[in-house]
């Protein structure tokens, strides 16, 4: 890595100031925008925002604007390559559209997650991971 | 510090760190920070029909505190004079560090702590 700083936040992630970026949250929004500031804390500034959603091979997106997100919901920071975006094999259809769906498939994972847990809990004596919301 | 350490040793080695939501991702480490945070070039996905969203994204930050696992090339690692930094504490990071570099003869990281 080319930054001056080596091994500190600020470090990695000067070189994505300015560039079309991922953010995974914690909740599991994924949304694309970009990166205008940060801090040590992984703070993020987005401009742009567009929130996505995807279902199979298809996904939506829609409008979000600027955003400030606390460091500590923010899963992972993508990189987006701008050549490999155009040729993604999904379709894009109309948020409206697909946004059922997706809110289908979240509760169902839940379901799923919340139920794997207990029995994780009952049976194996293992802790419940994450607490509030790991849902990403 | 001593993981944080270990961490640094390992730049430009091939990881795969998994995080808490059971996404794996395989790329070149390129930074570690105080908190863990791993900035990962090259990346790429297990299992990425499941994850659709990172087709496109090449390099990566990932934040600390969601990570679970990172798995290491053992052959990069001795895990002797890991012990042994363990049961000695924490003073001696700086010589620990060193020694890890020369093993690794990573010009570049020692240039790091001493330049």
């Amino acid at each position: 890595m080319d930054s001056l700083i080596p091994f500190t936040t600020s470090g990695a992630l000067v070189d994505c100031v300015d560039r079309k970026m991922l953010v995974i949250l914690r909740d599991g929004r994924k949304l694309h925008g970009v990166l205008r500031s940060y801090d040590q804390f992984a703070n993020l500034v987005l401009e742009d925002t567009y929130e996505r959603i995807y279902h199979g091979n298809t996904f939506a997106q829609d409008w979000r604007g600027l955003y400030v997100i606390r460091g500590e919901n923010v899963v992972l920071l993508g990189e987006i390559d701008l050549d490999v975006e155009d040729d993604v094999p999904l379709k894009e259809v109309d948020y409206q559209t697909l946004e059922p769906y997706c809110k289908l498939e979240a509760e169902k994972r839940k379901q799923r997650d919340d139920a794997k847990a207990q029995i994780l809990f009952d049976q194996n004596g293992c802790s419940k991971e994450g607490g509030e919301g790991d849902g990403y | 510090m001593l993981i944080f350490s270990v961490f640094k040793t390992l730049t430009d080695q091939q990881v795969t760190v998994e995080l808490k939501n059971d996404l794996s991702i395989t790329g070149t480490l390129k930074s570690v920070d105080q908190f863990l945070n791993i900035r990962l070039d090259n990346i790429k996905v297990s299992d990425e029909a499941r994850h659709p969203h990172m087709i496109a994204v090449k390099n990566c930050f990932i934040r600390g505190s969601v990570v679970r696992y990172v798995q290491l090339p053992a052959d990069h690692v001795d895990t002797q004079l890991l012990e042994d930094a363990t049961r000695r504490g924490d003073n001696s990071t700086k010589a620990i560090v060193l020694t890890l570099t020369i093993k690794n003869r990573n010009a570049e990281t020692l240039k790091f702590h001493y330049g």
